[in-house]
Order: C-alpha cells, then sequence, then structure tokens
C-alpha cells in the first residue's frame, strides 16, 4: 500500500527531492560508573540537513569522526536518529512501523566500507546475494537464481563464482559483491560508505568506474561519503563537507572546487596530496591541531580553533549555513 | 668513502612457509644519497615493505635475505651480526611504521619510550636522556611536551602519535630514514603536517628519506626519484618528474592513470588495470605483470624482461622492466594524461 502511494508521488513529482535530512542529530550517550549514568553525549552529527534528488550523486567528505558515516548509517535507518527527520520520497521514515519499513528498505540501500568484515564468511556468495530477494519475497524461488547470476554479470564476476566463499576473493572483488547485494533489490538510493578506501589503487579505480556505469544504468541515486577527496571528486555532482558533526560547506562539486568558501573546505582540498610533482611548490595550507572531540566541542564555529582566519565573533556565535546553490556555514566566507 | 649512503643491489628475499620457499622480493637494485629522499611506490603485496624491513633486518625468523647485499656506508647490512646491526638500527637507521595506534607498546609512557633509544645509542643520563626526549617533542611540534612524556599511548590522537613515532626515529639523528606508509592511516589534514614536518627535517638534518606509499600524491610531493615495484620487483625507476610525465611501464602508466585527480575532468574515464596482483605462490611465467597488460605479446608470456635503462633518455638514469621497444612505448599512451604545470 505505501509502496503503491510512495511511487504515485515520485512520478508526480519529478525534480522534488528523493531524499530530505532536516536537522538530522545523532548523540550517544556517555556513561560512568556501576549505575551507567550518562555524563555527557558524543555529537556525532549536530543538526545537519541537505537534500538529494533523482539520479545524481551527493558526496560527504569530511575528516574521521565528523559524523559522515553516522549520517549514512541513519538514512538507512541502520540506527534512530536522536531528533531530526529524514524524509525519503516525501514520506516521514520516523512514521513508518518497522514493518512497514521493511519494505521501505528495498529502496535504500548500503555499501560498506570494509569488504573483509561486511561479509558472512559462512556463507556462499550464492546464498548471500539470494538472502535479501528471499527475505523480501520481491522474486518468485524459482527466479532467484536466475536473478543472482545476472546480478552477479553486472558488477563483472562470473557466474561461476555463486558456490564460493567470500575468502576466496580479493578486496576488490568482495567490494563487487558488497555492491551486488545492495543492487539486487532494485533500489533507488545507494548509501556508498567509503567503498573504496579499503582498496588498492588501481583497484578503487575499477569500482568507481563499476558505480558510475551502474548508475547511468539503473538511474541510481548516490550518497557517496569518502575522505578521499579524488574519489569523492570524480562520482559526486554535489558535495557537502562536513567538521565535527555538522555541514560547513555544500556546493556543485566544481564550485567546492574551483572556489571553496569555508576556511575549512578549501584547507582541506589544499592538503591532499597532488600526483604531480610540478605542483609540490604550491603553497599549503596546513592546518594546525587535532579536531577537537565531539564529546566537548568549541564554542561558537566549531572549527574556530584550527582556523587561520579566526575573529572573536567565531568564537561566541554559531554560524548557520547560507546561501541557495553554495551554501556555507562561516561567519566571514572566502570570495 | 662511498658515494652513496645505501646501495641495494639484486637484494632478494625469501620466506620460508609451510609450502616452501615464497620470494617476495626479488631483484630490487637502488642507490640513495644523503639527503636524498627515494619513493617506493606499489600496490599491497608488491614487496614494497619488504624490501625495507630486510633493510632494517626485520624479518622475523622466517624471512631470510638470500640474495644480494644491501650496502650503508659501504658496510654490508646482509653480513654483519646481530650486535652490530643493532648499533645501527635506530640510530644510523630508523623507521617509522604505518600504524601509529599499534606501533607504541600501550603498557609504557611516552617519555619511557622515548628515553630508551636514546640512552641505549648516546649513552645519557636518565636525566639528559629526559630532557632530550622534551626537546626532541617539541621540534615535531608537539604541545606540552613535559606533561606529555608521562602520557600513555591511549590518551593521544593517531597524528600526536606519529609525531612521538617520528620523534623517536629522529632522536638519534639517523642517517637514512624509513617511513613505511607514514601517513596512510591519518586524515588529510594531519597527512599534510607530517609530510611538512618530514620536508623540515629533510632540510635540518639533511636526512636520506626512504618513503613508502601507495599514494602516486605522496611521492609526487615528496620524493626525488621513484621505484614503481610489482609482484616482488621493480619494474620502472626514475626522477620523480620522468616518472609523472612520461612514464613507460603500462603498469605505471595504469597506475597514474587510475588515481581520480581533484584537478582533473570529471567526465573522463578513470583508467584501469584489470584484474588483480598475482599471489606469490602463483606468479606467471615470463613478464609478472602480462596477465593484467594490454599490450602482452607473445615474448611477454615467455621470457622475463630486465630492469633496463630507457634508450633516448637525457638523464641516463629511467630504468623500466618491459619488453616493448622505446617506439611501441611511445605510440601506446592511453592513461597518459597530459600533465599542465
Amino acid at each position: 500500500m505505501i509502496l503503491e502511494s510512495l511511487k504515485e508521488t515520485t512520478i508526480s513529482t519529478e525534480s522534488s527531492p528523493i531524499l530530505q535530512v532536516r536537522n538530522l542529530k545523532q548523540h550517544y550517550p556517555i556513561t560512568k560508573g556501576i549505575l551507567s549514568r550518562t555524563v555527557g553525549h558524543v555529537k556525532a552529527v549536530d543538526g545537519i540537513s541537505f537534500d538529494i534528488f533523482p539520479g545524481e550523486t551527493l558526496g560527504l567528505v569530511g575528516e574521521s569522526g565528523c559524523g559522515k558515516s553516522t549520517t549514512g548509517r541513519a538514512i538507512v535507518q541502520l540506527e534512530k536518529p536522536t531528533e531530526g527527520e529524514i524524509i525519503f520520497e516525501g514520506k516521514n521514515l520516523a512514521d513508518f512501523s518497522s514493518r512497514e519499513m521493511r519494505k521501505i528498505r528495498t529502496d535504500l540501500q548500503i555499501i560498506f566500507q570494509d569488504p573483509y568484515s561486511s561479509l558472512n564468511p559462512r556463507k556462499r556468495i550464492g546464498d548471500l546475494l539470494s538472502e535479501p530477494l528471499l527475505f523480501h519475497k520481491l522474486v518468485e524461488p524459482f527466479e532467484v537464481k536466475k536473478k543472482v547470476d545476472d546480478i552477479l554479470e553486472v558488477v563483472g564476476l562470473p557466474r561461476a563464482y555463486v558456490g564460493r566463499y567470500p575468502h576466496e576473493f580479493s578486496g576488490g572483488q568482495r567490494q563487487r559483491i558488497g555492491i551486488a547485494r545492495a543492487l539486487i533489490l532494485n533500489p533507488k538510493l545507494i548509501v556508498c560508505d567509503e567503498p573504496v578506501s579499503a582498496l588498492d589503487v588501481s583497484i578503487q579505480a575499477q569500482v568507481l568506474n563499476l558505480l558510475k556505469d551502474l548508475q547511468k544504468e539503473f538511474q541510481l541515486t548516490f550518497l557517496f561519503i569518502g575522505h578521499g577527496l579524488g574519489a569523492v571528486k570524480y562520482i559526486s555532482d554535489r558535495i557537502a563537507v562536513m567538521y565535527l558533526g555538522n555541514i560547513v560547506e555544500i556546493a556543485k562539486t566544481e564550485d567546492i572546487f574551483k572556489n571553496p568558501k569555508h576556511p575549512y573546505s578549501s584547507a582541506l582540498l589544499s592538503a591532499y596530496p597532488v600526483p604531480n610533482p610540478h605542483l609540490r611548490n604550491k603553497e599549503k595550507i596546513v592546518l594546525q591541531g587535532d579536531v577537537p572531540s565531539p564529546a566537548n566541542p568549541p564554542s561558537g564555529c566549531k572549527f574556530h580553533t584550527r582556523c587561520p582566519f579566526v575573529q572573536s565573533k567565531c568564537r561566541e556565535e554559531v554560524p548557520v549555513l547560507k546561501g541557495i546553490d553554495h551554501s556555507v556555514a562561516c561567519h566571514f566566507p572566502l570570495s | 668513502m662511498a658515494k652513496y649512503l645505501l646501495e641495494v643491489d639484486k637484494l632478494q628475499t625469501v620466506f620460508k612457509t609451510g609450502k616452501g620457499e615464497v620470494t617476495s622480493v626479488e631483484e630490487v637494485s637502488f642507490q640513495l644519497k644523503p639527503g636524498q629522499t627515494i619513493g617506493i611506490v606499489g600496490e599491497s603485496g608488491c614487496g614494497k615493505s619488504v624490501t625495507s624491513l630486510s633493510i632494517m633486518r626485520l624479518l622475523g625468523k622466517h624471512g631470510i635475505v638470500k640474495k644480494g647485499s644491501i650496502l650503508f656506508n659501504g658496510l654490508d647490512l646482509t653480513k654483519i651480526s646481530e650486535s652490530e646491526m643493532r648499533n645501527i638500527r635506530g640510530n644510523e637507521i630508523s623507521m617509522i611504521f604505518q600504524e601509529p595506534m599499534t606501533s607504541l607498546n600501550p603498557v609504557f609512557t611516552i617519555g619511557n619510550q622515548m628515553m630508551e633509544g636514546i640512552r641505549l645509542h648516546m649513552k645519557l643520563s636518565k636525566k639528559e636522556a629526559r630532557k632530550y626526549s622534551i626537546e626532541m617533542l617539541n621540534s615535531v611540534g608537539i604541545p606540552r611536551p613535559e606533561a606529555i612524556m608521562d602520557e600513555f599511548p591511549h590518551s593521544l590522537s593517531g597524528g600526536m602519535r606519529q609525531r612521538v613515532m617520528i620523534a623517536m626515529a629522529l632522536s638519534c639523528n639517523p642517517k637514512l630514514l624509513i617511513a613505511d606508509e607514514p601517513t596512510t592511516a591519518l586524515d588529510v589534514t594531519i597527512q599534510a603536517q607530517i609530510l611538512e614536518l618530514m620536508k623540515n627535517i629533510r632540510t635540518k638534518f639533511n636526512t636520506a628519506i626512504m618513503i613508502i606509499t601507495h599514494d602516486l600524491g605522496v611521492v609526487a610531493e615528496m620524493a626525488d626519484r621513484i621505484i614503481v615495484m610489482y609482484a616482488g620487483q621493480v619494474v620502472e625507476e626514475a626522477n620523480v618528474f620522468t616518472l609523472f610525465d612520461n612514464p613507460k611501464h603500462p603498469y605505471t602508466k595504469g597506475l597514474i592513470g587510475s588515481i581520480p585527480h581533484i584537478d582533473y575532468d570529471a567526465e573522463e574515464r578513470l583508467v584501469s588495470i584489470p584484474g588483480a596482483v598475482p599471489s606469490f605462490q602463483n606468479m606467471p611465467t615470463g613478464c609478472r605483470f602480462h596477465t593484467r597488460c594490454e599490450f602482452a605479446m607473445e615474448r611477454c608470456l615467455q621470457q622475463q624482461p630486465d630492469l633496463i635503462p630507457v634508450p633516448n633518455d637525457e638523464l641516463d638514469d629511467h630504468k623500466v622492466r618491459c619488453w616493448l621497444g622505446e617506439e611501441e612505448l611511445a605510440a601506446t599512451q592511453p592513461g597518459n594524461r597530459e600533465v599542465t604545470v
């Protein structure tokens, strides 16, 4: 029922966002003592909002601990958000019962970072891939085998591999299996949680090319989480930069790379080592210090402790994300 | 006095396993001058870490240097006794490991671990060693070094631990610093800090650096010369500009083409090398890259190419292990983007 109504809404509203995230917060309690009293919260994600439009790829970049993976996990409902709304195709996911949610999950899939720990070592590839199909009863049992064969072909693995176990595969092949498992349910949105960062350089390129091809073929929408800026740029249409649980800048890929407005984004871009020795003497912005702890973030703008352009206003007032096409959360954006 | 600080000649390192010997590094040769930085690049399992561990003689009980020599200041490191090696290790040659999380001992304080090597090699008293350690920590940019001396590794962040490792490695003013993936476990902004630090050290102490990484961006930034390794062998060696501007080996080309640049067209497709690195038990005959090479010829399947100088190379320091002739090499450049300055 709900699924049908959902599908109607997509057809009627072509260019409306497929996913809207509104003021998403994910706080984890810090407990202490034998009574496990809550003594504080780790503010992994601290109020972020963004839209993803059908068919596009939104890249989410930031350093470790900035909350990018938590955002991805909250979107596919692996974790219940502390606060905020996740609206998928016009419906708030929090309104669904777990039974109804199960149906939505076929549309929302995730590819995990580590292809070594995300596949059950005791299951054959064929079983791993047919499990979601049987669970969601998407195809008749006699069709399952064909569907599994087809999907293996789509991700570029020989059909003969269905009887093998995960340990028999290399990292790149395992990531292809992870992609196949996400893809087999015909999802609309796939959260790619650093799908290439555990792979070797030449294999990364294979997987990135595959993801790009699949997106074209199946009209997929991606939320691509990554810390390798090159990979994120290659695949994304728009990029959101996160720092300590907040989005500090969100814009078209080109705009972010050519004209970053937040000092953090510009430092991140400048810190990325470019594989071109002729550019090695280029002036670099090297940020001082470490990322502060999300349990005890700095007041005002969270970046002020490391910002090279900090002023007194930054220490007191929290900047809000402003701008329509190119939004930035900074009191004194770079021009 | 030898001209080179380090001369590795036809190094072959094997590991004894239950299934017989596995050759993990074969015929690796390179030279390093004082103050020079050499980058060793390759994918996981290509033997780059084993090369550095062979130099440090940290191969464990199953690994042995079977052939070749490693001359450090004219002294063959493969021939000297363990106690002589102990005087060199951590003193004249030191190493930074990849995982700052696991390479410090969790049950000793930072100060304790720093002072151990300093007292051993520099013969300082406890008090002097402590003072010197604080100085070293200060010089690598650690805030509050006195307090950090009494902290345990778990209370430091990844970047800070790597700084401690660097301080420890540099404390005896080594002539050679081996950095095995020093920034792989770190975030981009912290990586920039560490690379900056290593550059400063190089200019300040004239330390030769051997940097091992899979990240071509890091070597483009740091290295003077680059060695590309594949399946235990050196497939190409050149100075950094030559290697990026005019790579000769199909593997190097593929590797360079497969990195998504940040300053490069989004519509361009990444060059990918099909397949995966072969395992050492199952090494292809002939050229080890032929299973993944798009230009493989009959000859590549049977005969193993040698590492030979590239003809018509002005600087005469560009070597490649490939059967493709000079003309063919020039004609087949699919993954070679124009490098704009």
